[in-house]
């Protein structure tokens, strides 16, 4: 790669700018959360052209319970903030602040998409599977596929503390503390979205 | 087991012309199996090029592949045309026949055009800007390698399980398991989503490459044109591929889990699929065309001698064209009904792009006027692209033209016309591009006199076989009928085009024939700029060394190398300006992530989910792998790079 050599080493910056190398890396990480936006815009698309079509099936309003995804919002909401403080502790250059509040984001995480699997199964339960309505499966999959990338965040956030643990802090681990923190921001701000048009909006008749 | 042989092997895969196929592969890979094995080069092939992260040989590769999808995609179009040579004919059944041209027209999107792209992209883009590397060159391997297996895995379809018969675009609810039992429907669904992954990251890869990594004083307009198509590609692909994606995904949701989206039963609509597609399929029409369109404009300046004529208005236009196809997706579909209003914005918005791309085709008009020109079969190629392709763009005008569209629509006119802007400006920009990079990718030139009798004989099929196609849309012929009866008034006029796709046809052997004659008949290249170009990968030797630049280029104008050339730089370097470069080490995890890819896809066909888990759990394991190893990086020494250098010739004396 292109390690150019007059801006190998800029030591004003935060460590995973530092090295432009793992600079690239932070620049390609947004272009990829550009696509995701788009991939997120046509599953929204779909949900909107589909929440009505409800066939034989439920409609949203019987669906949706309101309680339970307040929680759900609260957790992520929350975990967001704790993400946020570890970056904090990143910039401080505290490892194990960063280890620990990575882990708390992490559970957080947990607990929201174990809530969400809950909330689902007990969907299916009462009303049928997804097979029922053109509703049912754009709702399922639009944030089902919210709650499979927060698993995935999950899964990245324990690689990163089993890394921190091994590696201690490197541009390279801060470059992907950094990235996954753009994630988990990006992903709540999709769940802002859910919240509203989907939940929200399900719940007026 | 019976259960599995007959879901392996039904009745489409067992006719003739498909065993005859399976015979053929079989013993071809046998011969390049008992090659590598007698002439020992297996270590070679792992060491060199499927562990490579090297952009030149990742672009090497995709043409390869680019050319087999090619002969591929060509073999299916010459069925088609024997079929419909002759009104009764019977050389393919109907359902043959759908499988035909849908394997046809997926392989030349995906699995010629794209890969064709992305290897001059490879080759080209890095050399050109003055960088040693893409940004990502394991992510650019990675993508190379999920595209060759979604290629096995697409390939795969017509030897094992079934092809998919839904046409290219396929269409719901042709494409719901209730309609379209059978494997065949999987097989483009799984492979073009796994190609489609790699797609958007090499989109990610290029776009940071360019943002980021160009040559000192090389500013945004300063670039190559084609270095800015490849700009406008990559951000066309980030944000229309995931549309594609969705929609993919959506189907399999339906055929493999039950949903109901495009099921009309449950309060799904079929069309919701087709505007998905298409908001996917306009912008992919540019993505395909416009690094054609940048081709072409360093290849007019290089052979006209002069710079390119309205720089500014090229850029321009190439972004106008890029914004405006987001905006005129439902002219593929004015018939759905969507009203007087929908239709007349998009008949308009389709309208609109003629502009920026008249100012194209007038800039490069003037950019030969007044110069000096070389008839070069990559120049040739370009002057057969100018009046193809504004034909091709007219009649697309026509198809505007929302009454008319109601009489053109799925009539062979509309395939006239896609052929003729695919073929006349993608296919003849990638052959020209082809041409005009040869020598910079392997050191030997391509032989010219046999190049031009490929071309001839492929440009006078082209017109030959698609201009009866525009009179047989006119008479009312559609698209995707497999036969026709006697007295319709279309049966000479398929007759022609037939005998036109087999010119084609003879155009493309005498192409690989030559490709072939070339490399026994070396005529290396030993300057590294045997055009007299313009742009800095003609400052590198033929083939470039594996880190490009011993010292990175300054580019303090427009057309770098021709200034440099002007003020009598001659593209050596000093030996005490060499200093260690630290390149990326190569990897075998790519070709394994591509592999784990494939074992997932083939069990997610078959719906073997203990198969797909075990693929996915490899993806899983290959990408940890990959992202705890800090030791991805080693450097040349100095020294090395002095010798290398002292041996092409390159140092100042």
């Amino acid at each position: 790669m292109n390690a150019r050599a007059p801006e190998a080493s800029r030591p004003n910056l935060p460590l995973e700018f530092q090295d432009p190398r793992e600079s690239l890396g932070i620049l390609g990480f947004w272009f990829f959360l550009a696509s995701d936006v788009v991939l997120f815009s046509c599953l929204f698309a779909v949900y909107a052209v589909y929440h009505g079509r409800v066939a034989a099936g439920p409609t949203p309003f019987q669906v949706f319970d309101l309680g339970p995804v307040l929680t759900e919002t609260l957790l992520l909401l929350t975990s967001s903030f704790t993400c946020g403080l570890a970056i904090f502790m990143m910039r401080r250059g505290s490892t194990r602040g960063l280890s620990v509040w990575l882990l708390v984001t992490l559970l957080l995480g947990m607990a929201f998409v174990g809530m969400e699997v809950h909330e689902f199964a007990g969907d299916i339960l009462r009303f049928g599977t997804w097979h029922k309505s053109a509703f049912l499966s754009s709702f399922f999959t639009l944030v089902g596929t919210h709650g499979g990338h927060v698993s995935f965040g999950v899964l990245w956030a324990a690689a990163l503390v089993v890394r921190l643990w091994r590696q201690g802090l490197t541009p390279g681990t801060a470059r992907r503390v950094y990235t996954f923190s753009l994630y988990w921001h990006f992903l709540d701000i999709i769940w802002i979205f859910i919240f509203t048009a989907v939940y929200l909006s399900g719940k007026i008749t | 087991m019976a259960h599995l042989l007959a879901l392996f092997f039904p009745p489409s895969v067992l006719r003739p012309a498909e065993l005859a196929t399976d015979a053929g592969i079989l013993l071809g890979g046998a011969a390049i199996v008992a090659w590598l094995t007698w002439r020992r080069r297996w270590a070679w092939l792992w060491r060199e090029w499927i562990t490579t992260v090297d952009h030149k040989k990742i672009g090497i590769m995709y043409l390869l592949f680019a050319i087999v999808g090619l002969m591929r995609g060509g073999v299916d179009a010459l069925m088609i045309r024997t079929q419909l040579a002759m009104p009764n004919n019977t050389f393919l059944g109907a359902e043959h026949y759908n499988e035909v041209f849908t394997t046809h027209g997926t392989t030349m999107v995906f699995f010629m055009a794209m890969p064709f792209i992305f290897a001059l992209f490879n080759i080209a883009i890095p050399l050109m800007i003055g960088a040693r590397d893409v940004a990502f060159p394991k992510l650019n391997a990675i993508s190379f390698w999920l595209f060759a297996f979604a290629f096995l895995l697409f390939n795969m379809s017509f030897l094992v399980g079934g092809s998919p018969n839904a046409g290219w675009t396929a269409y719901a609810p042709l494409t719901e398991l209730h309609f379209n039992p059978g494997v065949g429907e999987n097989y483009y669904l799984i492979a073009l989503q796994i190609t489609g992954i790699g797609t958007i990251a090499t989109g990610v890869n290029f776009l940071v490459t360019i943002l980021r990594l160009r040559a000192k004083g090389m500013t945004l307009m300063k670039m190559p044109l084609f270095a800015w198509s490849a700009l406008i590609t990559s951000s066309l692909v980030i944000f229309a591929f995931p549309a594609l994606t969705i929609a993919l995904a959506l189907t399999m949701l339906d055929r493999l889990f039950g949903s109901t989206f495009f099921t009309i039963a449950h309060g799904g609509m079929p069309m919701m699929y087709v505007n998905l597609f298409w908001i996917w399929g306009h912008p992919e029409v540019y993505i395909l065309v416009v690094p054609a369109f940048g081709i072409f404009s360093e290849v007019v300046a290089t052979f006209s001698r002069k710079r390119l004529f309205g720089y500014t208005a090229m850029v321009g236009s190439l972004i106008a064209i890029s914004l405006l196809s987001y905006g005129v997706w439902v002219h593929h579909f004015f018939t759905m009904g969507a009203g007087a209003a929908v239709n007349a914005f998009f008949g308009i918005s389709t309208m609109l792009i003629a502009i920026p791309t008249g100012v194209k085709v007038f800039n490069w008009i003037l950019t030969m006027w007044g110069g000096r020109i070389r008839m070069t079969v990559a120049m040739l190629w370009q002057l057969a692209f100018i009046p193809t392709f504004v034909i091709g763009g007219a009649t697309g005008v026509m198809l505007a033209v929302v009454p008319g569209d109601y009489q053109f629509h799925n009539s062979y006119f509309l395939i006239a016309h896609f052929h003729n802007v695919l073929i006349g400006g993608v296919v003849f920009g990638l052959f020209s591009g082809l041409y005009y990079w040869w020598p910079k990718m392997f050191g030997w030139m391509l032989n010219e006199r046999q190049g031009k009798w490929a071309f001839w004989f492929f440009l006078i099929g082209f017109w030959v076989t698609f201009f009866p196609q525009y009179l047989l849309g006119l008479k009312g012929m559609t698209r995707r009928i497999y036969v026709y009866p006697p007295g319709l008034g279309w049966s000479t006029l398929n007759l022609v085009s037939t005998i036109g796709a087999f010119a084609m046809g003879a155009g493309f052997i005498i192409l690989v024939y030559s490709i072939l004659y070339s490399w026994r008949h070396r005529q290396p290249d030993l300057t590294g700029d045997p055009w007299d170009g313009r742009t800095l990968e003609w400052s590198l030797p033929s083939p470039a060394p594996e880190y490009n630049f011993a010292v990175l280029p300054r580019a303090d104008a427009r057309d770098a190398w021709w200034e440099m050339k002007r003020s009598g730089s001659c593209g050596k370097v000093s030996a005490v300006a060499v200093g260690p470069i630290e390149m990326p080490r190569r990897s075998a995890v790519p070709f394994l992530l591509g592999l784990s890819f494939f074992v997932a896809g083939f069990g997610a066909v078959f719906s073997f989910w203990t198969i797909a888990l075990f693929g996915m759990a490899g993806v899983i394991a290959l990408l940890l792998s990959g992202w705890f190893d800090e030791h991805d990086h080693h450097e040349i020494p100095a020294e090395e790079i002095r010798r290398s250098q002292a041996a092409l010739g390159r140092f100042e004396s």
